[in-house]
This record gives C-alpha cells, sequence and structure tokens, in this order.
C-alpha cells in the first residue's frame, strides 16, 4: 500500500481525527467550545443523512424528528442526579431507540420515491414536536425535559488533565463526549460506505432495475439505509440533549431538519467530509458574519440579520459553482459521490451516444443473411 | 433431452395485458451447455417471455421450473441466488459506479461478509471484498475491458459498456446466462466476436437470447424458439427454423431485397 493509501483509511484518518479534536479542544475556551459541541451533532446527523440521501438517493425531511427521538430519550433517562445509566449506555439507548423509530419509518418510505417520500418524512417532522405536546406529563410539553448531565468521572478528570494539562469544564467534557461519538459515528459509516452494503446502497440509487436482477433486494436496501441514517441522527440527539440541556419541542422544528439537508448539500451529498464541512459552516458562518458586521459599524440587529443573508448567498454560490458540493472541490474524483462523474469530454460523448442510438435503430429491422431486408406480414 | 441436469422449462406460459394476449401457451426449454435463441418479429413476445423468464411478469397460466424444481413465485431479487444472470436491454449500468463496482455488484451474492463485519471493516470483510475484487477483474480482463476499470460508465464507448454489462452478468458465474438483445449497436466485427465469446461461455453455462440479428442467432444458436403474435409457431435447429414453411410465410412474407 502506497502512503496515501495508507493515509486514507477510515481508521488512520480517525486517530488523526482524535489527535486534532484533543488539540483543539484544549486550546479554545468555553464558548467556542459550546459551538464545536453544536458543530459536532449537526455533523452526525449530517454524516447520516448524506449515506440515506447520497448513497442510497432517499430524501428526509424529518431527521430533525429523528435527533429528538435521540434527544427525549436521553432526557428521560438522565431525570435524575443519579442517573441509572452511565453516558455510554445512555448513549447506546438513545441510538437503538432512535434506529428502531427508523427501521419503523424505513419500512414505508421504501415504498415511497421522490415528492412523495419527501412529503412522509416532512410529515414525521411536524409531528413529533406535536407528540411531545400531547404527552406532556411525560415528556414536558412545551416546555421540554431538563436533562442533567452528570459529572465527569474521576478517571476522565485525572486523564484530561494528564493529557491536556487543565481542568476539564463540563461544557469541554460534553464537547469531547461530541465529538467521541463523531469520530465513531464516521468511522462506522465510511466502513459502511466503501463496503458492500455501500455498493448495494448504490445501486439501488442507481438503477432498481439492474439492482434487483443482480440479486438485491431492494426493500432490504432501503431499509437498511434509512437504518443506519436514523441511527446516526439518535447519536446526534444524545449530543444535543447534552449541549444544551434540555429536550424541548422548539429545538427540533422542521428548521433543524432543513438546516441538515442544507448542510448535506453544501458538503456535497454521499461525502461525510462534506457534511463535516457543511456542518461548520452553519455552526461559525452565523457567527463570523455578525463580528464582521459589527467591525464594519453595523449595529448589533443589522448585524445579526446580515447572517441569514450572507448563508444564502453562500447557498446559491455552491450550488452554481460547485454543484457537486464543497468536498468535491477539493477531492474531485471521490468514489461513491452522488454527483455526475467527470467526464473526458461530455460532447464528445453526446455526439457519440447520439450516433449509435442512430446505427441501433438502423439495425432494428430483421436481416435474414446479408443483404435481405425482411418483413413481417401484417394479416388485415 | 442432452443433458442430465434439466435447465430452465416453460411449460404453457400464458400472459395477458388486460385484453391482449401477449403470450399464449408457450413452451420452452433452456438446456445446460447449449444456446437457446427466441426469436420472432417485434411485438411478438420475445421481451414479455424474457420478464417471465426473471420473475418481473408473472404468468396467468403455466409453470416455470429450474433444475427441475417449480419456481411458483420468483422475484426478480431471487434470480441470482438461483444461479441465474440477465442483462438488460437499456444495459442499466450504475453511471455513479466506477466499471469495477459495477461489476462488484454483480458478485454481490457470493460475498460471504455481513453487515457487521463490513460496519467494523474487519479482516474476514477486507479479504472477501479483495476475493470478489479479484474476481471482477478478471472477468473484465476476459471480455478485454479491464483498462476500463476504474473509470465511470457514461464516459465509454457504447461497446465497451455492454461489456461492462455483461461482465456484470458473468462474474456471478451463473448456470444459466439470459441475453437481452447482446449485439443491438454494435458492429458487425464486434458482432462476431460477441458470437464467438457466447459459444465459449456454453461449456460452464446455458445461454438464452432474445435477438434480432439473424446472423448472429444462426451463427450461435443450438436451438431456436420463433414467436409470432405470443405463439411458439416453430422450435428446431438453425437450419430446420430457417426452412420452416410457418416461419416463411410470418417472416419472409415480403423479401426486400436491399437497394
Amino acid at each position: 500500500m502506497t502512503v496515501r493509501r495508507i493515509l486514507v483509511q477510515p481508521v488512520v484518518l480517525a486517530a488523526l481525527g482524535v489527535v486534532v479534536i484533543v488539540l483543539v479542544l484544549t486550546a479554545v475556551d468555553d464558548f467556542r467550545s459550546v459551538q464545536l459541541t453544536q458543530m459536532a451533532y449537526l455533523g452526525i446527523a449530517a454524516g447520516g443523512l448524506t449515506v440515506l440521501t447520497g448513497l442510497n438517493g432517499q430524501i428526509s425531511l424529518g431527521h430533525g424528528a429523528l435527533m429528538a427521538v435521540g434527544a427525549y430519550t436521553t432526557a428521560l433517562l438522565l431525570q435524575d442526579d443519579e442517573p441509572m445509566l452511565p453516558l455510554l449506555g445512555v448513549l447506546v439507548v438513545a441510538t437503538v431507540v432512535t434506529l428502531v423509530v427508523g427501521a419503523a419509518i424505513g419500512v414505508a418510505a421504501a415504498r415511497l420515491h421522490g415528492p412523495y417520500l419527501a412529503g412522509a418524512t416532512l410529515a414525521l417532522a411536524v409531528a413529533v414536536p406535536g407528540i411531545a405536546l400531547y404527552f406532556g406529563d411525560t415528556l414536558g410539553g412545551e416546555q421540554g425535559l431538563r436533562v442533567r448531565v452528570p459529572d465527569a468521572p474521576g478517571w476522565v478528570l485525572d486523564a484530561a488533565y494528564f493529557v491536556t494539562g487543565q481542568d476539564l469544564t463540563p461544557s469541554k467534557y460534553v464537547a469531547f463526549l461530541g465529538w467521541g461519538t463523531l469520530v465513531v459515528a464516521y468511522l462506522g459509516l465510511a466502513h459502511l460506505s466503501r463496503g458492500r452494503v455501500g455498493r448495494r446502497w448504490r445501486a439501488v440509487r442507481d438503477d432498481e432495475v439492474a439492482a434487483e436482477v443482480a440479486g438485491i433486494s431492494l426493500g432490504r436496501a432501503r431499509v437498511s439505509a434509512f437504518v443506519v441514517s436514523a441511527a446516526a441522527a439518535g447519536a446526534a440527539g444524545f449530543v444535543m440533549a447534552l449541549s444544551v440541556r434540555l429536550a424541548a419541542p422548539s429545538g427540533y422544528s422542521l428548521t433543524l431538519s432543513l438546516t441538515l439537508l442544507t448542510a448535506v448539500v453544501l458538503g456535497g451529498l454521499g461525502s461525510l467530509t462534506g457534511a463535516l464541512l457543511g456542518a461548520a459552516l452553519l455552526t461559525f458562518l452565523p457567527q463570523v458574519v455578525t463580528d464582521a458586521g459589527v467591525s464594519a459599524g453595523l449595529d448589533d440587529i443589522r448585524a445579526a440579520e446580515l447572517a441569514p443573508l450572507i448563508y444564502g448567498l453562500v447557498l446559491v454560490a455552491v450550488i452554481l459553482l460547485a454543484p457537486a458540493g464543497l468536498s468535491a472541490v477539493s477531492a474531485p474524483r471521490g468514489t461513491g459521490r452522488a454527483g455526475p462523474p467527470r467526464r473526458e469530454n461530455p460532447h464528445e460523448h453526446s455526439a457519440q451516444a447520439a450516433a449509435q442510438e442512430v446505427g441501433r435503430h438502423d439495425r432494428r429491422p430483421h436481416l435474414v443473411g446479408p443483404g435481405r431486408r425482411l418483413r413481417r406480414r401484417r394479416p388485415q | 433431452m442432452s443433458g442430465a441436469r434439466p435447465g430452465l422449462a416453460m411449460q404453457d406460459i400464458t400472459v395477458t395485458f388486460g385484453g391482449l394476449t401477449a403470450l399464449s401457451g408457450v413452451s420452452l426449454e433452456a438446456r445446460p451447455h447449449e444456446v437457446l435463441g427466441v426469436i420472432g418479429p417485434n411485438g411478438a413476445g420475445k421481451t414479455t417471455l424474457f420478464n417471465v423468464a426473471c420473475g418481473f411478469v408473472r404468468p396467468d397460466s403455466g409453470s416455470l421450473s429450474w433444475r427441475g424444481q417449480e419456481l411458483p413465485r420468483l422475484r426478480p431479487h431471487d434470480l441470482a441466488g438461483l444461479g441465474i444472470s440477465r442483462t438488460l436491454q437499456g444495459l442499466g449500468l450504475f453511471d455513479r459506479m466506477t466499471v469495477l463496482d459495477n461489476v462488484l455488484v454483480g458478485a454481490d451474492r457470493d460475498a460471504r461478509s455481513g453487515f457487521w463485519s463490513d460496519l467494523l471493516s474487519l479482516p474476514r470483510a477486507t479479504r472477501d471484498e479483495a476475493r470478489l475484487r479479484d474476481r471482477a477483474r478478471a472477468v473484465l480482463d476476459e471480455l478485454g475491458v479491464a483498462s476500463y476499470a476504474d473509470r465511470y460508465p457514461a464516459s465509454l464507448p457504447y461497446a465497451v459498456r455492454k461489456k461492462v454489462a455483461l461482465a456484470r452478468a458473468l462474474v456471478a458465474e451463473p448456470e444459466l446466462l439470459l441475453l437481452d438483445e447482446p449485439a443491438s449497436g454494435l458492429s458487425d466485427a464486434e458482432m462476431s466476436d460477441l458470437g464467438s465469446l457466447l459459444r465459449g461461455l456454453t461449456d460452464r453455462m446455458a445461454v438464452m437470447l432474445v435477438e434480432h440479428h439473424m446472423d448472429l442467432v444462426m451463427s450461435v444458436c443450438d436451438d431456436l424458439v420463433v414467436l409470432d403474435f405470443g405463439r411458439v409457431i416453430a422450435t428446431g435447429t438453425p437450419a430446420e427454423v430457417r426452412d420452416d414453411p410457418a416461419v416463411q410465410s410470418a417472416y419472409l412474407g415480403e423479401a426486400v431485397t436491399d437497394a
């Protein structure tokens, strides 16, 4: 294996990622680490969504709702000062519960295509906050549920002090948890997309009939993609619940689902790097723009109003200039990307295809032996 | 009649779409080590017959059996597991996947690694993947298109894409290969290549093809079934079929000499 190929192995990338995460989280203050946690949970959910949409061709407007499932599960398990499960256990339960919900939706979604699927998942995004209101006694209604984040265990504090040379604040603890979850989730997603499972997903996305003929069950491929994607959303909901210390309907509105979809499109469908880039952009762009506005002499309110404008412009620019997403700008030949493959020469190709098309019809009549063209006699 | 092991047999297959009878009482058998050709004018029911053979169309009556076993509820994705591969008329290549990945999809049924070993990228999954990759490359090599392994199908000439589609069907090492118009869009030279390739396949599998090109059909097939208006009007060797009066009247009614 060449050095380059070793470097792009997911495990190696994950190890490098861990080093970078530790360095960055050590260097930043508490405020930035809260922002970085936000980037982590958006990134985890966007990673799951990019696999679903980019590799399997299913759209979901309901991933925010799936995050809510993970977040509420987390909140319900972290109501008491003495939680019944360690945090890792809470993460597993939140992921599994969301996975089960995702499986139920995935079974229904597997029968739907395009706009119908968008409509069905949109219904999910609208309905789930309503469930929190309806079962207000258990789920806290409009106010939501408080999340009591347990203190970091002693050995974690010791280890953190040993590695970073500073005390671990609660928000940094959550940031480490969030990014740790992201690394594990991305590692799994990367392995799946590179392997046989991902190949099945992509085959179903590109041509259903051909995939079926090759022995792939369309339903199973679609449901498995949805389940994997939902599991990632559940893990993201866990991180978000820890970070905002609250699970309330307003946090998981349709806006969140659309935000995730935007992150995925900005970054490049099917690319995990792209999902992370998109999450970074969504997290930091408003802040950067507002700061720039203030330093340019705008008052606070006007500066804050600038962010959605710039955000919209960035989205339009990306769609115009890099339709395959930001990640495709740096790595144009990524495999399994949903963007169109580059053609050596598109004009030559289409001319060629046209010529073949003509040639094919030329040969349609039934030839028996050279030189004889035979036609069927149609009974009157 | 020759094979100890029966191949694909259709018995009295009838298919109607609404009021239209697409196939009526069709029987045929694709035997091991033989090439069976299905011919007939446009609209004779060839494609419907093909779709019955691979589960896309369920017949109204009649039965389908494979290696002597009935297949009452054949579904398309069961086909590969039974050892039957088919190519599609529109090729159906996966445009956003490399040629190698396209072929690997064809080998999917032989993959031994499952979801969890994939998720964790266990050595088992990696080894399995390497084994299938080698096999896919070998098939591409056999068809002379190995140099395109890392390209995307959309950028390739039509004849190459056809070979990729064929490689995807062959990599599964089927016992029966169903070919839907394998010669369409090929030049004469490419067609004669295809002919010898198909003859070479018969030591490994049975081949059943639907085709318009009489040259190819006559030179390659051991047996022919001629369809017209959903009925079998003749069966036999190419020579027998050519001389059959029913075929002559259906087909050769108005022979036009090319200018």
